[in-house]
């Protein structure tokens, strides 16, 4: 019967899935393109290390350390890497560069892709270097010329395409420069207070059991604040963070899903209210409420599987594009294959998600009664009060819950995402419903006829305008808001270096520069804003607990690496502008250096390490051991160029460490920024100089590369928006092909109808376009106000520019589909089936 | 009086791939201004296709159709609709009530889309004249039947029509309404001088109209 029943329905019952198809496609694009992650990075995982072990500090190795790593047999390299400037002699291009000085034969696996193939040998053996090729694009360097690394010189042999383990956006962030480690000395960067880190790279003969030597040696590399890696940790922290990746990307997929599943809700709702009169003829021959609800459920049922099914062919199409949008964010080249977990996974969810929210319609056929044969206007009484329909919406939202804790894992992120989506919904929803009342409560009754019958037109019976004010309203919110956010990360950094404020940073001066570098920026007609001595120091102890006891300590819940850092710390005997006391007491300067040190932390940071006032804290300055006690915490403004610190010291206790200088100033322009660092680079090699033009860059790029993912995402939510669009058109055709036929007998003209549907569509993208931007501006306000507290001045043009697309495109749409009911004979008007 | 309408040789056929449907075959009648008359016939013999014709709601295959002295053949569809907006007045079985606008907003439809100003009062009059003056900001769905057929008549007169044309009008409708709508119908007409051309089964109802045409498998058979 579900079968005879639909025969003149499969048009129309397909468009109701339609909407789901993109969802599911994306779902099962993400999900194949996880587990073909997980293969490739099982693979690939010692081409992304580039060799069985890796230690790494940021401190040379001591004597115990030289031991250990001398007893390992098998190859070794050794990098040493550090941020400096660099400077390209042909057109005086300077920038900061990561300095990568390698010895050895690294990568064991893989390899250094450069260009030509050979520089990736020939540069280890001469005074050349490899430049990575966004620094070679970005200053129209070629193989050839020269590049200056502090006060060496080094011919470029070859371009760096790729490095183990490396990404695009970690390129952009910090492009690499390769050269020899027998050179390192000679450019003189590898001074005290160079934040140096160093990495020693083993290849073990094949058979060697990597994990029980490194189990071996793991307690002394503790002792030692050694990091390490092997193929099988960098399998599970590449895993991980992909795993993170997938796992946000499948939620953006299931919006898109969620979305289309509501206008499938929507879409059965108008179909069983046009088949209420078939109902009443089964139900006086003689069928029960429970057997004409199981006809329409199978039907429900079938259609979303073969919705599925499409959406599941569609992304496994879709899936071969991910590599493309992801390529920035891979640190090894993707091969896709079929995954049929990944389909059934997105099939299946496509049947149970599209039967939930079809069950909201389907369960009112219980109460159609046979009485409607007799007479088309019964009602049957207390439909929205079936308890039945509450059930089915807790259904849905303890699967929305389930899903997304599958995916999370975690059911605090669950009952965020489900009550977050949730109020988006409600949000739109209620938008829609007031926006309704709104023009009925307020009708412009003095506007012309075309124009009241167009606005009416959006509560007429069965109306789709509450789905597709949240599928259009949706998709907008989903592109303003980035917009918004975009720019606020932006603005927020332009803003903190308005004026005089720094936007410049100059850092790793050694003390006897000092006073020279001072010179030549006062030279330079620029200011000195800040002058800031730093000393490095590690933390010892915490309250008595080492970090080896701290380790094995079960019930420490502190942040693993708060032992093994290295603290940049200073002294002053006054907070500055960007930082206030908000516990203890700030002590500005020391006498008796034989008591503990009153120091004071950033709060947040004592907070995630809970640690209190009062509290110990043991600092390795150098070799010599200070003990300290937090005596206050403050809150710091972490924004702008500025020098900002977790750990601030009193005035006179650190004067006479070993230590470096960072120097703030500000260049009006960036010609004046160009000379000075040329002049800079020339005459101190060693100091590294960021600034805001060179940040503003990066973040422009990164923001770009992310955004492109997040659209091409949210794009599905879009596309999924657009198809509900068609089909809610489609659906209601024929309510509007009756009411257009009416008004043709009654004397309108194609042009009139044409209007009254175009203004139809067009109040409804306004309306829809208007209540998604006004909520993107309400969220991205409150970020601004209450995360970032700073003013929100959004930029209004792409606004516009997505309103006016917005508003084209539903009226297009609206036109395009609506286009076949002008040619309508109004004769039909006489006929019962329209 | 002159002939507000007039059949000649009227054929209409419907093709169905290489299939011919004659559906009307050589209909030759006309109608003087200001009378009534029905068409009436049994189901499919072609009653609601040759209103279709006489309306300007659709083109005859062969013959001619003149209305208030305009010949219909050759007019496309927007000229026919103006032709309709200007004489030709409809009442259906169905009512055919636009659902989103008020009784009154329905009565007001045909003024409006001939770009009338002013209107409001003539609607509500009309609205008084079928007994619904305090219904006027009802939805359609607010109204039972009988009150539907009743906007549906005074939205009929609203553009004061040359020519009325009725289909089925007390289809839907129970006896004691059917009653009073009929009743009202004719009263309106009387007072507007309008030609009225019903297509009916109820053969009492056609009585009342001072000519009856007989169809009967497309042809004018009385």
């Amino acid at each position: 019967m579900a079968w005879r029943d639909s025969r003149r329905n499969y048009s129309r019952l397909l468009l109701f899935v339609s909407s789901i198809v993109l969802g599911i496609a994306a779902l099962v694009a993400i999900y194949s393109l996880g587990y073909n992650l997980r293969e490739n990075i099982d693979s690939q995982a010692a081409e992304l290390l580039g060799a069985d072990l890796e230690l790494s500090d940021n401190q040379p190795p001591n004597d115990k350390m030289t031991t250990l790593m001398d007893s390992l047999k098998g190859q070794k390299s050794k990098e040493m890497s550090f941020a400096s400037m660099i400077y390209f002699p042909k057109n005086s291009g300077t920038r900061l560069a990561q300095i990568r000085a390698l010895e050895g034969d690294f990568p064991y696996y893989g390899t250094l892709e450069t260009e030509p193939i050979s520089a990736a040998k020939e540069f280890r053996t001469k005074q050349a270097a490899l430049v990575d090729q966004t620094l070679m694009l970005q200053y129209q360097a070629q193989v050839g010329d020269s590049i200056k690394v502090g006060e060496m010189t080094f011919e470029i042999v070859g371009i760096l395409k790729k490095a183990p383990g490396q990404t695009g956006i970690a390129a952009t962030v910090a492009p690499s420069v390769y050269i020899p480690l027998s050179f390192l000395e000679k450019t003189k960067l590898a001074q005290k207070g160079s934040r140096i880190v160093y990495r020693y790279y083993y290849k073990f003969a094949p058979k060697t059991n990597i994990e029980a030597l490194v189990k071996k040696i793991e307690p002394k590399l503790e002792t030692e604040n050694y990091s390490f890696r092997t193929v099988e940790s960098q399998k599970e922290d590449t895993g991980r963070s992909f795993r993170d990746l997938t796992r946000f990307l499948s939620l953006v997929g299931f919006i898109a899903l969620l979305l289309g599943c509501v206008g499938v809700a929507s879409a059965i709702h108008i179909y069983i209210r046009e088949k209420i009169n078939s109902i009443a003829i089964l139900r006086c021959l003689g069928v029960k409420a429970s057997q004409a609800f199981l006809i329409y459920l199978l039907q429900i049922s079938g259609i979303g599987l073969l919705g599925s099914l499409l959406g599941a062919a569609l992304g496994v199409g879709i899936q071969q594009f991910l590599p493309i949008v992801l390529k920035d964010f891979l640190p090894f080249e993707l091969t896709t294959s079929l995954s049929f977990t990944a389909i059934g996974q997105g099939v299946l969810l496509g049947v149970i998600i599209s039967n939930l929210f079809a069950l909201l319609s389907l369960i009112s056929i219980r109460k159609i009664s046979s009485l409607n044969v007799l007479r088309a206007s019964y009602e049957p009484s207390g439909l929205g009060k079936d308890p039945l329909k509450w059930l089915v919406y807790a259904l849905i939202l303890a699967f929305v819950f389930g899903f997304t804790w599958l995916q999370m894992k975690r059911w605090t992120d669950a009952v965020a995402f489900t009550v977050g989506v949730t109020f988006a919904f409600l949000l739109l929803l209620g938008m829609s419903i007031l926006l309704m009342w709104l023009v009925r409560r307020f009708f412009p009754a003095s506007w012309s006829y075309l124009s009241r019958q167009g606005m009416a037109n959006l509560y007429r019976p069965n109306n789709q305008t509450a789905i597709l004010m949240v599928s259009i309203g949706l998709g907008t919110m989903f592109i303003c808001t980035l917009l918004f956010v975009q720019n606020l990360l932006l603005e927020r950094i332009k803003l903190s270096t308005d004026g005089d404020q720094p936007n410049m940073v100059l850092f790793d001066i050694q003390t006897p520069q000092k006073q020279a570098v001072t010179e030549l920026v006062k030279s330079q007609k620029l200011p000195i804003l800040q002058d800031v001595p730093i000393v490095t120091m590690r933390l010892e102890q915490l309250n008595g607990q080492t970090s080896t006891e701290a380790l094995k300590d079960s019930t420490n819940k502190r942040w693993r690496g708060l032992f093994s850092r290295e603290y940049r710390v200073t002294f002053r005997d006054s907070l500055i502008s960007t930082e206030k006391v908000v516990k203890g007491k700030w002590v500005s300067q020391v006498k008796d250096v034989s008591q503990p040190v009153p120091i004071s932390l950033e709060d947040g940071y004592a907070e995630r390490n809970t640690i209190a006032i009062g509290d110990t804290l043991l600092f390795n300055v150098q070799g010599m051991m200070l003990t300290t006690v937090v005596a206050s915490l403050r809150d710091v403004d972490w924004a702008g160029v500025q020098t900002n610190f977790l750990v601030l010291f009193p005035k006179g206790v650190l004067e006479e460490a070993p230590q470096f200088h960072v120097l703030l100033t500000h260049v009006p322009n960036t010609t004046v920024s160009a000379q000075f660092q040329q002049a800079m680079v020339r005459q101190f090699p060693n100091v590294s100089m960021v600034d805001l033009g060179l940040i503003l860059t990066v973040l422009d790029d990164i923001s770009a590369k992310i955004g492109f993912v997040i659209r091409f995402m949210a794009g599905f939510s879009i596309l999924t928006g657009l198809i509900v669009l068609i089909a809610s058109v489609l659906i209601s055709k024929y309510q509007r092909i009756q009411e257009s036929i009416l008004l043709r007998t009654l004397g309108a003209s194609r042009r009139q109808i044409l209007i009254i549907t175009a203004l139809e569509y067009l109040f409804l993208g306004t309306l829809a376009a208007f209540t998604g931007i006004l909520l993107a501006l309400i969220g991205s306000w409150a970020l601004a106000t209450f995360n970032f507290e700073m003013a929100f001045n959004p930029i209004l043009w792409p606004v516009g520019v997505v309103f006016l697309t917005v508003t084209f495109l539903t009226v297009f749409i609206g036109l395009a589909n609506s286009w076949g009911i002008l040619s309508r004979s109004p004769l039909e008007v006489l006929r019962q089936d329209v | 009086m002159a002939n507000i309408l007039q059949l000649e040789h009227v054929a209409k056929v419907y093709r169905s791939g290489n299939r011919e449907l004659k559906v009307l075959d050589d209909i030759n009648f006309s109608v003087e201004a200001g009378a009534t008359l029905s068409i009436v016939g049994p189901s499919g013999s072609g009653k609601t296709t040759l209103l279709g014709l006489c309306a300007g709601l659709d083109r005859a295959t062969s013959g001619s159709v003149e209305l208030n002295g305009i010949r219909l053949n050759n007019l496309n569809e927007d000229q026919l609709a103006d032709v309709r907006n200007r004489y030709v007045g409809f009442i259906f079985q169905n009512f055919q009530l636009l659902p989103t606008l008020t009784a009154l907003e329905n009565v007001m439809v045909p003024l409006e889309l001939r770009g009338e100003k002013n209107i409001k009062s003539r609607a509500l009059d009309l609205l008084d004249k079928v007994g619904l003056a305090e219904r006027g900001h009802h939805y359609p769905t607010q109204l039972s039947g009988g009150e539907q057929q009743r906007v549906s008549l005074a939205r009929a007169f609203s553009n004061q029509p040359q020519i009325l044309f009725a289909d089925e009008p007390t289809g839907n409708l129970d006896a004691e309404t059917s009653e009073k709508v009929e009743k009202l119908l004719f009263d309106l007409n009387k007072e507007a001088g309008t030609t009225l051309i019903l297509v009916t089964h109820n053969l009492e109802l056609a009585a009342k109209t001072q000519r009856i045409i007989r169809i009967k498998g497309g042809k004018v058979i009385d």
